[in-house]
């Protein structure tokens, strides 16, 4: 039975990617309804972060589709599908490290705003955004860094910048590559917090290759081994499956 | 019909001149990541240690002269790669302005040592009488040329291909921190592939002092012309150099003889082609 | 901005013809077109992460076609301006489409490229620029039916077309068009994820710099009254990237005191020194090997060292 295409907040249909005469992604499917919290693990080199990149316009696949609430964004730039509502974080931090943090937030604020191609206002003249961007930073926990350069505070600190500029901007599908690596136990908890507090509207996906940190956060997961789905399901089902275990103590 | 022909052949010794520049830019911009603007810079001290060898030293054969230039020049880029360019290792930007300030050094230097007057270097004696071919009479000279180009990358081809320090070139090309994982010694390689290259332009400078005369402002005509041929062509690609040098003979030549004043619009529309539909060039890798 | 700092600056540059004799005034005035030259030349390099070895082509451009104009066709100065901005700026954006199709090193030799073909050109069709001679006897403007002909008449003029730009590029990297354009410099990644349209806003600041490189193109030839291909040159571009990288690419000071200095530089060692370029060599390497953040930036961190030494 051919499910309804609005169904689904995300749709990743037969995707596959090759580098040269490597094959990274193999005819992965995915299928992940709004709201849904789903977990992707796999080993180092299963395809997840080539999966994600291809899912946010970073990589263009070459075979394959993906739909976005039913729209195929397959050959949508990545500025235009975060015009229709993906957002991501990456596992390299990547934020402005010579500017403050209120000033990265208002950058990301700014993304999808019409005003972002101004040129004769100064962008400080914009007090809503400001706001927005002092609230947002309010909500992890670091309106208190707002002044500081991105380059003076912890690592665990730039995670949660990260995922309040991609959370600032209201996503309705949001990709969270390896949100938790590198953390102390006391960041871990800081960020999962966050994670676990993100609203419904949101639909989270998530890649760790550390299956035990993330679990409790997930309601589905989704196996990757050799950019193939091994296992596909409720977590429950997934951790019990043989075949999990297998491509964890096998590996 | 003359015409077509002296053109035709004029732009395959224009097309062996370009190869003999470019392919040393191409290989050097394919392993070092670096585009070297002083390379037109490197070619004129050629052509100028060609002149004055050629004529001060009554019919010095051409090939030892090419040879020995070759080196001289190979040397002052060796030097230049280890006293500067590996001090910018963690900035491309600034190894091109400092190829850039190197040019201009060496092109002034030319200035005050050759003067401002354009000196034409002598065809060699031997070559000089004209070859005949299914009743057209040829500059012998010029035949030679496309000889030389020809050997040129056969060598090259040989050494890229078949030896152990082409496989390192290669593999220092396609994945410098891999060729460094495995042993590779990059940096060593980087300054033997400046040498090499800066030596054959050099070289080159020599065989083209008959064809080009030596005068200031050498530098500026050629380094475009490499720069086109190495877009035309593809970065690192050998092949690409080869052919694209080629292509351009042919367009400058013609296009300078049928349309004297539109010569740079002429070798501008294949540039611009090539970038807009295919950026990496004819033969280039995607993402060089 | 310093605006307390600048206040005696700006009234020092406002009296300067008072004090200073001719040579001084035109002095000045070759400073302030070298500024917005450079300041146009920064909006690229600086702000935009894009370094372009071929920004004499908007000033050589306009410079032409302001002279060709003026001299040959009859046309006014008003018209010729206008004209000559508006070919210039669109010239930009025909070059950015090119341009723009490669990043970093290839985006230099294609604007490397570009401005050679144009250098080429402007030798070779001497029927139309008169090649190696250039064309002289050109005349100033005449604005509001004020003569431009006096060292002090004209340095004003510059004065004020230079505070403009000055104060339009301050505006233009304050704005939040200005802070995308340096988010696409530093993470364009990152900024395309967050919604930005990288390529837009590097061809937009391509030929807003291109705008701005034509003003200072127009400045050049009503001072000077003579243009040639030389301003076309590749030497011409080097100077303003030099003046840019020496001065301090990352900020609005920097690329104003480079150019002064490359200009003071060449002003005066060229009564000594025959070789201006090889000089100029010279300087780049020194520049790049001992101080490739710039002068202003270096001085701004002499002077927070100092502050906090002397607490």
């Amino acid at each position: 039975m051919t499910p309804l295409r609005s169904d689904y907040a995300l749709e990743v249909i037969n995707l596959k990617k090759a580098f040269g005469g490597l094959t990274v992604t193999h005819d992965i499917s995915l299928a992940i309804k709004p709201g849904e919290r789903r977990l992707i693990i796999g080993p180092n080199g299963a395809g997840k972060t080539t999966l994600f990149n291809q899912i946010s316009g970073d990589l263009r696949p070459n075979a394959g589709a993906i739909r976005l609430f039913g729209t195929d964004v397959t050959f949508f730039t990545p500025y235009k599908r975060a015009h229709f509502g993906l957002s991501r974080t990456y596992q390299i931090i990547t934020l402005f490290s010579g500017d403050t943090l209120e000033h990265n937030v208002t950058l990301g604020l700014l993304g999808l705003r019409p005003s972002r191609w101004q040129m004769w206002r100064p962008l400080s003249h914009y007090s809503d955004i400001a706001t927005d961007a002092r609230r947002t930073l309010d909500a992890v926990g670091l309106l208190h860094l707002a002044e500081h350069p991105v380059s003076d505070i912890a690592y665990g600190e730039k995670r949660r910048v990260e995922l309040a500029m991609a959370l600032a901007q209201k996503p309705r599908v949001l990709l969270l590559d390896e949100p938790l690596a590198g953390l102390s136990n006391t960041e871990r908890s800081q960020v999962k917090s966050l994670i676990a507090s993100i609203p419904r509207q949101t639909t989270v996906i998530m890649i760790e290759h550390d299956m035990d940190t993330a679990l409790d956060l997930a309601e589905t997961v989704t196996l990757l081994n050799y950019g193939r789905v091994i296992v596909d399901g409720e977590r429950d089902a997934v951790i019990a499956d043989e075949r999990t275990r297998e491509v964890y103590l096998g590996a | 019909m003359q015409f077509w022909i002296i053109q035709g052949l004029n732009s395959l010794s224009l097309g062996g001149l370009l190869f003999l520049l470019s392919s040393g830019f191409s290989l050097i911009f394919g392993l070092m990541r670096l585009a070297n603007l002083t390379h037109g810079a490197f070619f004129m001290l050629g052509t100028y240690f060609g002149a004055t060898a050629m004529r001060s030293f009554g019919g010095l054969n051409i090939w030892v002269t090419a040879l020995g230039a070759g080196i001289a020049v190979a040397a002052i880029g060796g030097l230049f790669e280890r006293l500067v360019l590996t001090r910018l290792k963690a900035n491309p930007l600034g190894q091109v302005l400092v190829t850039l300030g190197m040019s201009f050094i060496i092109s002034d230097a030319c200035l005050l040592l050759w003067g401002g007057d354009s000196i034409p270097v002598p065809t060699p004696r031997n070559l000089q009488s004209p070859t005949r071919v299914l009743g057209f009479v040829f500059p012998t000279y010029r035949l030679v040329l496309v000889g030389c180009a020809i050997a040129a990358a056969i060598m090259l081809y040989f050494l890229l291909e078949r030896t152990r320090l082409g496989a390192m070139i290669r593999a220092g090309v396609d994945d410098p921190q891999m060729a460094r994982a495995v042993g590779i010694p990059v940096s060593n390689l980087f300054t033997i592939v400046f040498c090499l290259g800066t030596g054959i332009a050099g070289a080159g400078g020599v065989l083209g002092g008959p064809i080009l005369s030596a005068y200031p402002g050498l530098d500026a005509d050629m380094l475009p012309l490499a720069l086109i041929v190495v877009i035309l062509g593809g970065i690192g690609s050998l092949l690409g150099a080869f052919i694209g040098s080629f292509v351009i003979g042919f367009i400058y030549t013609f296009g300078t003889a049928l349309f004297p004043e539109l010569a740079y619009i002429i070798l501008f529309l294949p540039m611009i082609f090539v970038i807009a539909f295919r950026p990496q060039g004819l033969f280039g890798r995607v993402g060089a | 901005m310093k605006w307390i700092a600048a206040a005696p600056l700006a009234a020092l540059l406002l009296v300067l013809p008072f004090f200073a004799g001719d040579f001084y005034v035109n002095l000045a005035s070759q400073i302030l077109i070298a500024a917005i030259f450079a300041l146009s030349l920064n909006l690229l390099v600086g702000y935009g992460g894009m370094t372009s070895l071929g920004h004499a082509s908007y000033l050589g451009v306009a410079a032409y076609i302001s002279a060709l104009l003026t001299s040959r066709y009859g046309f006014g100065h008003v018209p010729a301006a206008l004209i000559s901005i508006a070919g210039t700026t669109a010239m930009a954006a025909f070059f950015g489409v090119i341009a723009l199709r490669a990043t970093g090193l290839g985006f230099l030799m294609i604007t490397l490229a570009l401005s050679q073909v144009l250098w080429g050109l402007a030798y070779r069709m001497s029927g139309v620029t008169n090649g190696d001679n250039g064309i002289a006897g050109l005349t100033r403007p005449m604005p509001f039916g004020l003569s431009l002909d006096s060292a002090a008449a004209f340095y004003w003029f510059a004065l004020i077309v230079a505070a403009f730009a000055f104060l339009m590029m301050a505006i233009f990297v304050s704005s939040s068009f200005g802070s995308s354009l340096k988010g696409v410099r530093d993470q364009p990644r990152r900024m395309a994820a967050l919604g930005f349209n990288p390529w837009m806003i590097r061809w937009i600041t391509f030929i807003y710099a291109g705008f701005w490189g034509g003003v200072s193109g127009l400045l050049y030839v009503y001072y000077n009254k003579y243009i040639h291909p030389t301003s076309l040159s590749t030497t011409s571009s080097a100077e303003a990237l030099l003046g840019v990288i020496a001065g301090g690419s990352g900020t609005l000071g920097g690329p104003v005191v480079g150019a002064a200095l490359v200009l003071l530089l060449k002003n005066y060692a060229s009564a000594y020194i025959e070789r201006w370029n090889m000089l100029l060599g010279v300087v780049f390497l020194f520049i790049v090997l001992v101080m490739p953040t710039g002068i202003v930036p270096g001085l701004g961190r002499l002077a927070t060292a100092f502050r906090r030494g002397s607490r």
